[in-house]
Formats: structure tokens, C-alpha cells, sequence
């Protein structure tokens, strides 16, 4: 290769655009490999060519900042490769393994930003798998992607800021709500006030769609012990427990989920060391606090590094694709630099203060009841889980894994990983820290059986 | 829309609040003519139609998706022709022949 310097950026939500955007402006042309059939990520995900609704009315308070992820992204579409499309199944030292259109190819790479973002998270209850309940961000791209309600009764159930934001956004357009359940007490939400001030523009959404949601009528219940979703080919209600006594509310879906979990299979098959962040009660790719992570030439950016939320996606992408120019030896605004380390250290402390304002639930995996499915793909129970702990000693996540299956289907533990954790932990007497991970395999997601081992590996 | 065919226990999943002036677009499931909108995934496509896209391989419980976004892998169908689509990221298409209701066979 004649050229040193071939920077390869995973994902285009805004961490991966604004380290692409940084990386251009420095005259270097990175390859930008996104899953999505267009950019922006979850959060400033575009409707496809045919919807016709404004960022105002797609991305509310955010607009603005939809509008100026987008047009980075469109100016730098001229200077970097952007494949959207394009699913990276695998990663070694120096190469990537995708997959687009109908093909696999390998991706060379000099150096590598994994900006994967991150999903739902979630904690099971009875009732989970019945059609009508999505996790919370999946009701969010019904409507912002497809302009569709998951139901017209629609209970938002969980914890964190999405679930406010969420039911604000369906009552908006119009989508019954029909209570958001928020199993954070109001008295955490207090404690954590002085963290929150740290991003009082945020903050301030918050309370606006709280104050909405009061203001319109809409049922709003904190401290809540969820029980189980009624239904059985669909959602017919909810039944949760105040601590005093059961309350059952009718409803036609649910919208589920803890706030959110890293996504980090990629970052966990190129080797990158891991650490067990307790704020979010999950292990995290560790990384400096320019995005650096333990294999050299490999960078961190976005919440697939840890959960700070879009603002701080977009500085640790563009602080990432500093360190990596530095590295390379090409020079950079080091007070830029300075100032983008500075915006981050604040939005992690606010992340802290929306743990400790929404945490999840300590007693989640006491109170799971045997029959529960912990893992839809391969419909694993609680009951399951425990047994394997208490007749085979298993105490590590791996082991559970094998024994039970937990974690083994196509979703790879995406959605039940937390879960299986949680039960594991507890039914073993162990600290979440102490049962591990579950190991990443290629393919992170599945691949049409014809591509595998049916087409030579060569470069694109 | 021909929904005295369809039975009462599958009626329509998701609800359109928005962009309903698209081109429409008609698919085949199971053998039947249905229509959808241009833009559609093809989880939108079914779920406006009927109550879920698939059943689990153990239990056989119908499922509808969950995450939407690519990551739960909860949503794949089939089309006639055998090919496996995961619903919440494939487009509609005209045409399109799936086939739902069925466990798949793996």
C-alpha cells in the first residue's frame, strides 16, 4: 500500500460522522462502513427517500442538532468512501470482514474508529415475547422511521430519559399513551440533580417532557415493580405493583427498556481489553480519554464505548479521530483537542447522574419468577438458568452459556446478556463483576448461509 | 383491504399515525394479495396487515420483532423462494412473495 495512512471508521452516527468529517478536514479520506441504509445512527436515523416529514417534526428539540450531524455527513461525502449498506461480520489485526449487498469482502485498515453505538437495554418480565411489546427504541424507530405507533394504547415501561421522551413523542403524534411506568423512584431523580446540572440544556428536555406529558393528562407512575404483560397472541394490559398492592392497566403494547447497553461485539473480537464500568452494571471496552483502546491503532467513540449520549458522541468522535491523527503524526489543534476531553469528562459525569436518577431495578433477578423466557432467541427461563448454577456450579457466563444455550442464538446475548448476568450473579452469590461477559464470535450477526465459505476473501 | 379474510386473532400490529401519502406498493403473504406503502420494511408492511411476522422455533409462540433496529434478530421471514429476510432492515418491495405463520425450519 502506498499509503500509510488508511483509516477505516465503523458506524455513521455521530461519532462515526464527526470523526470522518475530522479526519477529511485533515485531508486524510477514511472508508466509513455503516450498517444503516443512510446516516445519522439510531438517534438522527432518516426515514427512507419516499417520507416526507420535516427534522422538526422527526427529531423535535433536536432538529438542529439532526440538521448539523447530516450536513457534516453531506460534505464529507465528497472526501471520505462512505459504504452504507455494509455489515462488518468480522475483525482481525489490520482487516475487517463484511458484508454488503450480496457479497462478503475483507476491508484493510492502518487504523480503526468503532463508533457501533448501542442498543436497548433490557430486563425480561412474563409477557415479554407477546407481539405488541417493543423495546423503547424500537417504538421510536416505528415512528421516526416509519411513521407508525407500536399500538394505540401504548404503555412505555422501564427506566430513563428515552422513556419520557418516548411517550412524549407518541402522545405528540398523535399515539394513545396509556401511562409511562417508570421503575426509578422520584427520590433518585432528586439525588442525582446536582450530576444533571452538569448538561442543564439536556436536563432541561427532560423536565419540558415530563411537564408535557402532565400537562396533556398523561399517567406517569414512578417507583413501579413491573409484574407481567397480559396477552397471549397480543398485548392486552400491564399488571405492576406500587409496592402496596397489583394495578392492571389495559393496553394494546409496550414499549420496554432500562435506557441503554453499548454495543460491543467488535471492539470485544479485536482484542480490546475490557473493564466493568459499575455505574452501568455492565463490562465496557476500556479506552483513554481520547477514545484510545488497549490494541494500539484502534479507537473508541459513541455510546458503543460507554453510554454518554449524542452530544458526547459527537466530541469523542471527533477526539478520537484527533488521537489517531496524532498517532499518525500529522498534526492537530491540541486545544481543541483539550476542549473536546473537557466536554466529555462533563457529559460523563452527567451519565453518572442518570444512572443514579434511573438506576436499574437491585432487585430485578430475586424477583424473576422461574418460568420467565430470559432469552427469546432460544426461549431459555430463568428456571433454566438457575438449575444450571445450582446442579453444574456454573458461575461464569461462558460456562452458563454452554450449559443452557443462554446467549447462543442469533442475537448473541444482545438483549439477554444483562439478564442472564443478573440471574447468574444472583443465584451464585456473586457480584454482576465477578460471572464475566459473553465472549463476541464472528459472525456478530448472522449471514446468509450461501455467502459463508462459498466466495474467495479478497480485498474490496 | 380484504380483512373479513383475515382472522381476529392476527388483526394489524402497528398503527400508520404518519406519511400515509406514499405510492403503494402490493406484496403477496401466505398467498395473499396485500398492499403496503412505498418505504415500508418489510416488518411494516406485515405488521399493518396482521398480528405477527413469525413463530418461535421451540414454543411456536407467534413474534412480531422487538428491537426494530437490527439487533434482537426476532424478526426473520421467509419468501417463498426460501430466502431469509430480516424484516425490520429489508424494504418491501412490489412483488415481494413472504411467507409467515409458519415455524422456520432451520
Amino acid at each position: 500500500m502506498s499509503d500509510p495512512l488508511n483509516p477505516v471508521i465503523v458506524g455513521a452516527g455521530p461519532a462515526g460522522i464527526r470523526a470522518a468529517e475530522a479526519l477529511a478536514r485533515h485531508g486524510v479520506r477514511p472508508v466509513v462502513l455503516d450498517e444503516a441504509a443512510s446516516c445519522g445512527g439510531q438517534i438522527y436515523r432518516q426515514p427512507p427517500p419516499a417520507f416526507r416529514r420535516s427534522g422538526a417534526s422527526l427529531y423535535g428539540t433536536d432538529a438542529r442538532r439532526a440538521a448539523a450531524v447530516h450536513s457534516a455527513m453531506a460534505w464529507a461525502l465528497d472526501r471520505v468512501d462512505y459504504r452504507p449498506g455494509t455489515l462488518v461480520w468480522n475483525a482481525e489485526a489490520g482487516a475487517l470482514d463484511v458484508f454488503q449487498g450480496d457479497r462478503t469482502s475483507t476491508v484493510p485498515y492502518s487504523h480503526l474508529v468503532v463508533a457501533t453505538g448501542a442498543t436497548d437495554r433490557v430486563l425480561p418480565l412474563p409477557g415479554w415475547t407477546i407481539p405488541g411489546v417493543f423495546a423503547l427504541g424500537g417504538a421510536q424507530v416505528a415512528l421516526k422511521y416509519q411513521g407508525c405507533a407500536i399500538g394505540t394504547r401504548t404503555v412505555f415501561l422501564g427506566t430513563g430519559p428515552l422513556l419520557y421522551m418516548a411517550a412524549y413523542q407518541y402522545a405528540k403524534a398523535g399515539a394513545g399513551v396509556a401511562a409511562v411506568l417508570d421503575t426509578a423512584p422520584f427520590g433518585s431523580k432528586l439525588a442525582a440533580t446536582p450530576a444533571l446540572l452538569r448538561q442543564p440544556r439536556i436536563l432541561a428536555k427532560g423536565i419540558y417532557y415530563l411537564a408535557w406529558l402532565r400537562a396533556h393528562g398523561v399517567a406517569l407512575h414512578e417507583g413501579v415493580r413491573p409484574v407481567r404483560i397480559l396477552g397471549s397472541r397480543r398485548v392486552a394490559g400491564v399488571i405492576w405493583s406500587d409496592g402496596q398492592r397489583e394495578r392492571e392497566l389495559a393496553c394494546d403494547a409496550v414499549g420496554l427498556g432500562y435506557a441503554l447497553r453499548s454495543e460491543t461485539q467488535l471492539a470485544d473480537i479485536l482484542g480490546c481489553r475490557f473493564t466493568f464500568d459499575p455505574g452501568q452494571r455492565a463490562f465496557r471496552p476500556e479506552h483513554d480519554a481520547a477514545g484510545r483502546s488497549s490494541v494500539a491503532g484502534v479507537y473508541l467513540a459513541g455510546d458503543g464505548a460507554g453510554i454518554l449520549g449524542a452530544d458526547a458522541a459527537e466530541w469523542a468522535g471527533e477526539r478520537a479521530a484527533l488521537a489517531l491523527l496524532e498517532d499518525a503524526a500529522v498534526p492537530v489543534d491540541r486545544a481543541r483537542a483539550a476542549t473536546l476531553e473537557r466536554r466529555l469528562a462533563r457529559s460523563a459525569v452527567f451519565a453518572a447522574g442518570l444512572e443514579r436518577a434511573f438506576p436499574l431495578p437491585a432487585d430485578w433477578a430475586a424477583g424473576a419468577p422461574d418460568d420467565l423466557v430470559v432469552c427469546r432467541c432460544e426461549e431459555i427461563t430463568a428456571g433454566d438458568l438457575r438449575a444450571a448454577v445450582r446442579d453444574a456450579g456454573a458461575h461464569e457466563l461462558n460456562r452458563l452459556k454452554a450449559l443452557t444455550r443462554v446467549g447462543m442464538g442469533e442475537c448473541q446475548g444482545r438483549v439477554c446478556g444483562l439478564a442472564a448476568a443478573e440471574i447468574l450473579a444472583h443465584a451464585a452469590g456473586l457480584a454482576p463483576e465477578a460471572v464475566g461477559r459473553f465472549r463476541s464470535q464472528a459472525p456478530v450477526k448472522p449471514l446468509p448461509f450461501t455467502v459463508l465459505g462459498t466466495q474467495p476473501r479478497k480485498p474490496a | 383491504m380484504t380483512e373479513r379474510h383475515l382472522p381476529e386473532d392476527v388483526a394489524p400490529l402497528l398503527t400508520r399515525v404518519a406519511e400515509t401519502a406514499r405510492e403503494r406498493v402490493t406484496f403477496t403473504l401466505d398467498g395473499r394479495t396485500l398492499g403496503a406503502l412505498e418505504g415500508d420494511t418489510v416488518l411494516t408492511a406485515v405488521l399493518t396487515t396482521v398480528g405477527h411476522l413469525r413463530h418461535a422455533e421451540l414454543s411456536g409462540a407467534p413474534r412480531a420483532g422487538f428491537c426494530l433496529m437490527g439487533a434482537c434478530q426476532d424478526c426473520w421471514v421467509s419468501t417463498e423462494s426460501g430466502e431469509r429476510l430480516r424484516a425490520c432492515s429489508t424494504p418491501i418491495e412490489a412483488g415481494m412473495r413472504l411467507v409467515s405463520g409458519r415455524p422456520s425450519l432451520r
